[in-house]
């Protein structure tokens, strides 16, 4: 984010405000900025370039994301606009902000939890334990995970088994 | 009607279509669970996991393909079957008949998974900065299907008397394919000498420590080996592949460029 102290060009804090605004196509509780794909914003000779980075290598937002951050800025006057993927350091759900978390809480989406640093872990055998999800209606953590897998790639499906709800879990990644 | 791309057999793009192609493939077989998986949750499971292999394949098929002036779509759409890379054992179908047999799949998603999280892994090392950065979001992504593929091995292995059978089933037809996967030969060689990437047959032992003992505990027994080797990882396919690309190929090569 930027800091206030850095000597930041009118027209980069403006864009940082605009993106702001802009909100995630599939989670759209989430702004881009809350969920930390936005890495930078940056004059580059009369263009503004704005630096993306993917959250999965398969997710179909990808396009209408880069989209809408070219249209948003451009409607603004900001243009012209020139968007940059950057891959690496790998997206990772600690970058989605605490305002974020809350928001994704109040929309009704279990938000991830932290990432243990390190290399990946090696497959499980069952019996396993996992970190229990918080229920994010009730806040009981007496829940299930019904499917690895939800609506879209980043979420997983669990039920509550207090308030018997079900409810989607952003996956730790 | 499209014609055909030629490429240049050159080590480095060949490394690099072997890990793609085999994302590529292993997408569309799963894509074709889409709508007839046993459950709805496992049919969202087979798609997604579908759609992390394809976003793999497309920013390895762009890798690939930067040498030569070749894009993604070029190199997914436009080459004759001998120029695909990627081991025999993806492109098998399913199982008999459409969508075919979940064990067989649920299985070889469990034998590709744990090879591409170590191969990812030992990828974020590579010489090459953009190879290293997408095996870093990629390996996260394996993680995930290497779990799921776990966790359907062992229950349907140690579970009825008719889900036991058919997973031995499946092993039983997909052993013989294993050894592929890690054979050596000189595009391995260059990958190794230019830090591009490691030698597939290095994985061989860690794969083998963390899928046998899951067999294992499964109560499932893998065949004799045997001398056959299957040979996709050197273009020289089973009759199923040209089915696949026929499926994948028709679109682009009737209407050049479609898009919607």
């Amino acid at each position: 984010m930027v800091s206030a102290q850095r000597a930041v060009p009118a027209r980069v804090q403006r864009a940082w405000d605009v993106l702001a605004g802009v909100l995630d196509p599939e989670v759209p509780a989430l702004s881009l900025c809350d969920l930390g794909i936005v890495r930078d914003v940056r004059e580059a000779g009369d263009a503004l370039e704005v630096v993306l980075t993917p959250t999965y290598s398969g997710c179909p937002a990808t396009e209408v994301i880069e989209q809408s951050v070219r249209e948003a800025l451009e409607r603004d006057g900001l243009g012209p606009v020139q968007l940059k993927l950057q891959r690496a350091p790998a997206w990772t759900t600690d970058w989605i902000s605490e305002d974020g978390r809350r928001k994704l809480r109040e929309y009704g989406i279990a938000p991830p939890g932290h990432i243990e640093p390190g290399a990946p872990v090696a497959i499980r055998l069952v019996p396993r334990r996992i970190a229990p999800v918080a229920c994010p209606r009730c806040g009981s953590t007496h829940t299930e995970q019904l499917s690895a897998f939800g609506a879209t790639a980043c979420k997983s499906l669990h039920r509550c088994l207090d308030c018997r709800e079900p409810f989607e879990h952003f996956k730790p990644i | 009607m499209q014609a055909s791309i030629q490429l240049q057999r050159d080590p480095r793009q060949q490394y690099l279509l072997r890990i793609g192609d085999t994302c590529l493939i292993l997408a569309q077989r799963l894509g074709e669970w889409t709508g007839h998986a046993p459950v709805l949750e496992e049919d969202i499971a087979l798609a997604n996991m579908a759609l992390d292999l394809l976003g793999q394949a497309r920013a390895v098929l762009t890798l690939a393909g930067s040498a030569q002036g070749l894009d993604e779509d070029q190199l997914a759409f436009l080459r004759e079957e001998r120029d695909y890379f990627n081991p025999t054992l993806v492109e098998l179908p399913n199982g008999d008949g459409r969508p075919g047999d979940f064990a067989l799949t649920v299985l070889r998603n469990l034998f590709v998974s744990t090879l591409l999280r170590h191969l990812w892994v030992r990828l974020h090392d590579s010489s090459d900065e953009e190879l290293s950065a997408i095996a870093a979001k990629a390996v996260k992504e394996a993680s995930y299907h290497q779990q799921h593929a776990a966790d359907w091995v062992l229950r349907l292995g140690d579970g009825t008397d008719e889900s036991h059978r058919r997973m031995q089933a499946a092993l039983e037809k997909l052993w013989p394919y294993v050894a592929e996967l890690f054979e050596d030969d000189a595009v391995d060689e260059q990958a190794a000498a230019d830090g591009l990437g490691p030698r597939w047959a290095e994985l061989r032992a860690n794969w083998h420590a963390e899928v046998a003992p899951l067999l294992q505990e499964a109560t499932l027994q893998p065949p004799p080996d045997k001398s056959f080797m299957s040979t996709g990882k050197r273009g020289v396919h089973s009759e199923h592949m040209g089915y696949i690309l026929a499926e994948m190929q028709h679109l682009q090569r009737a209407y050049p460029g479609g898009a919607w």
